[in-house]
């Protein structure tokens, strides 16, 4: 790690204040969190700024945590810095009834299809996205899968009896 | 679009793009992903990629099975170097659960991870020659292959879809048939990696096929978020096992071979210098295991008996032992709150692992972060203004394993 | 905790009356230059030792494929030389992978291009059953949209275990009855999976 975690968090409370909080240090990888209408703002200092400098998106995914009211769904960026070889991890939560994010397509090229495919799987609305579609999933699904009301199988089965399953 | 002074109607056929749908079912074994292409005769305008075709939905599998119940499924994604993702994802439980691993798995996990890099690497150079009329490369190297199969069986048992290890080590230690095979592979094999390269690397007709099809820029290729033999082969030294060492990499020596335009050449050119570091790689470990003696010898898995099934001897007689092999098999041995990002270098790139635990006995949640997915974005750019036959080299030059796009 | 080796331990020596069998002729009453035998018999012996397989590969299945097409397991001694890619010039679908959901009218539009006389081998557990993707996005086995003849467990299922699917098939085909694809019993199965 040639960046320090308090390094990062010093500049991130330097330029953006208390719109930056939850820092933490989970196993050597600093993580924070910011509102989401500051996600691109942070991505973008991150990516200019010359002593950080996070030009490579490793990984864009969301969570679905349904008992936290108006933060159910966590989108989580994971950034690197190839040169330093230092990784950060940024998330910004949004309630699940307005799902709405701006996306992360026009700084990073690899968040396009990572976004659909974050949207195919949870609802996340990435607003400004060019193509925002189902891309995994079959086109005509109307539900989002891997929130976690609903069930991994299809309840259409005819030739598994759940029962045997241990889940009748 | 014509370059001639010839004076066309404005609805003149010669003007309008066909479409054609090369479809999920491919010629040749490629996997199934769908790319509507628009050609202006035999150039190529314009691509849209379909992918989706064998969703099996992993991510949600996994929040359902404890630990070790993912580990076959992690088989599944990159199904030619299963290994590397198995390995992958015990690195990523033992970095969650804090144990460590002896220096002698270490070795053992590296000449594992990297006899499966180079059956990866294989059959992906072999296929380009097969996509560009050289079938017999493919089946010289099938044969080496089916020894690196064999190698699997002895240490797992099984050929393809390896499961191999668990968390903290391996199943069984190696037996000396496992090892007089790897010492066979280590003779053998640099002649087979010889023939293929001289049937195909100075090859004229090769060169002139491959050379120049489908380039990307090192900085494209960073905003696409390419990693692997893909990215390196534009020119960044990019390797995880360089970068952020895992199990031991930082005591071998090996170099990051790297190319310069990207294109298909090169991709063909990293992977195969890549074939010969492993090489190098995996007899520095086997010299390695050979330096440990007497009860060291012995050892292939971390004393973890809370994660690691203990032996029968002890099931069958110890209370301790038959509590813990009770709780590993039903899985309800509970992992500490927290969430962790490992990534491992795999055939085709950075494959990371996100896991999310909150103290249950299945994952909260878990991403696989899969190179292919991301750097198959690249694709329509890659193959613009390409013809048709480059672009159907471009798209198995980049090593699109449909497991893990998921696809 | 390696148990010594017990198969194998006496390994034969490789002897040419074992690399080589002739096809029988089949039952039938000869003579001097003719031969009459039943006309199924004849087309069955002639089809099954000429197969064209059509290798529907999606996953994991699909490279122990590429396994047994190559020269350690060799299917082309079975006849299956020329692996056809294109379903209006082959007899054989050979499945082999998960099919999902997406894929099921892909599939099943590759079957309705098929020719008739047609088989259809399943291999490996996804392609029988849905195999351990017991999830909303994969097809719990492709005999929910065509009839299948030959299931090949396993996953996947070794070389050996896929030549021995292909002569189940290559017996099914050596003893079909030459009425069979018009007859009633064969147009209600048919129509069971809503193929006319």
């Amino acid at each position: 790690m040639a960046i320090s975690n308090e390094y990062i968090q010093q500049k991130l409370t330097e330029k953006f204040g208390d719109q930056v909080f939850n820092f933490e240090e989970t196993y050597g990888m600093l993580s924070f969190e910011a509102p989401k209408d500051f996600n691109l703002k942070v991505m973008q200092y991150l990516y200019d700024e010359p002593s950080l400098g996070f030009q490579f998106l490793t990984d864009l995914c969301a969570v679905n945590y349904p008992d936290d009211a108006g933060r159910e769904l966590a989108v989580v960026y994971h950034l690197h810095n190839l040169v330093e070889n230092t990784r950060i991890r940024f998330k910004v939560f949004t309630s699940i009834a307005t799902p709405d994010v701006f996306t992360a397509s026009q700084l990073f090229s690899s968040a396009n299809w990572m976004e659909r495919e974050t949207y195919d799987f949870f609802g996340v609305n990435f607003v400004g996205h060019p193509n925002l579609k189902r891309i995994l999933n079959v086109d005509e699904m109307d539900y989002f899968p891997l929130r976690k009301e609903y069930p991994l199988e299809d309840q259409t089965r005819i030739d598994k009896d759940d029962e045997m399953f241990g889940r009748g | 679009m014509s370059d001639h002074n010839i004076t066309l109607a404005e609805d003149a056929i010669e003007r309008k793009t066909t479409t054609i749908n090369l479809g999920p079912t491919h010629p040749a074994t490629h996997g199934v992903f769908q790319n509507i292409m628009e050609l202006d005769g035999e150039r190529v305008v314009s691509s849209e990629q379909t992918v989706g075709y064998i969703h099996r939905a992993f991510e949600k599998l996994a929040e359902r099975r404890p630990l070790y119940q993912v580990t076959p499924i992690t088989d599944r994604l990159n199904y030619c170097s299963s290994p590397i993702n198995n390995m992958g994802w015990h690195l990523t439980c033992e970095k969650l659960l804090g144990v460590q691993t002896p220096k002698r798995v270490d070795y053992l996990r590296v000449i594992i991870m990297e006899l499966a890099r180079i059956a990866d690497h294989l059959i992906c150079n072999s296929i380009v020659g097969v996509d560009s009329g050289a079938f017999t490369g493919f089946l010289y190297v099938m044969q080496y292959r089916e020894l690196i199969y064999e190698i699997y069986e002895e240490v797992c048992g099984s050929r393809l879809t390896t499961n191999i290890g668990r968390i903290g080590g391996f199943e069984r230690n190696f037996s000396n048939t496992a090892f007089t095979k790897l010492e066979k592979f280590l003779k053998e094999y640099p002649v087979a990696l010889g023939e293929l390269e001289s049937l195909l690397t100075r090859n004229r007709i090769f060169m002139e096929r491959t050379i120049g099809g489908g380039p990307i820029s090192a900085e494209r290729a960073l905003n696409y978020g390419f990693t692997g033999p893909n990215l390196r082969a534009a020119g960044v030294d990019y390797d995880v096992r360089v970068h952020t060492p895992y199990s031991s990499y930082q005591d071998f020596e090996f170099d990051i071979p790297v190319g310069k335009t990207g294109d298909n050449y090169d991709r063909f050119l990293v992977r195969n210098a890549e074939m010969w570091q492993s090489m190098r790689i995996i007899q520095q470990a086997y010299n390695k295991i050979q330096e440990f003696k007497g009860t060291e010898a012995e050892v292939y898995h971390a004393d973890v008996p809370e994660y690691y099934l203990p032996k029968k001897e002890d099931v069958y007689t110890k209370m301790e032992a038959l509590i813990w092999h009770f709780k590993i098999i039903m899985g309800e041995v509970d992992m500490p709150k927290g969430e962790v990002y490992q990534a491992v270098e795999g055939g085709n790139g950075e494959l990371g692992f996100y896991l999310i635990s909150d103290g249950g006995r299945t994952p909260f949640r878990l991403h696989f972060r899969r190179p292919c997915f991301i750097y198959y974005q690249a694709y329509p750019e890659l193959v613009k203004d390409s013809m048709l036959s480059d672009a159907i080299l471009t798209m198995s030059s980049l090593n699109l394993i449909a497991g893990e796009l998921d696809a | 905790m390696s148990r010594p080796v017990r198969f194998n331990i006496h390994p034969k020596e490789a002897q040419i009356a074992d690399s080589i069998t002739y096809v029988n002729a089949p039952e039938g009453y000869g003579g001097e230059g003719f031969f009459t035998t039943k006309l199924s018999d004849v087309v069955g012996l002639a089809r099954k030792n000429s197969l064209w397989p059509m290798p529907y590969a999606t996953s994991c299945c699909g490279i122990e494929f590429m396994a047994t097409a190559a020269s350690h397991y060799d299917l082309s001694r079975f006849g299956a030389e020329r692996m056809s890619h294109s379903p209006r010039q082959c007899d054989l679908l050979m499945v082999m992978g998960t099919i999902a959901k997406k894929m099921g009218p892909v599939l099943r539009q590759v079957y309705l291009q098929m020719a008739e006389p047609r088989w259809v081998m399943a291999v490996g557990a996804c392609a029988s059953s849905g195999g351990i993707f017991d999830t909303y996005s994969v097809l719990q086995g492709i005999d929910q949209v065509i009839p299948v003849d030959v299931y090949v467990p396993g996953c996947p299922p070794r070389p050996e275990a896929i030549l021995d699917g292909f002569m189940k098939i290559q017996e099914l085909v050596g003893q079909e009855s030459i009425r069979r694809r018009n007859s009633d019993h064969y147009k209600a199965l048919l129509n069971g999976y809503g193929i006319q």
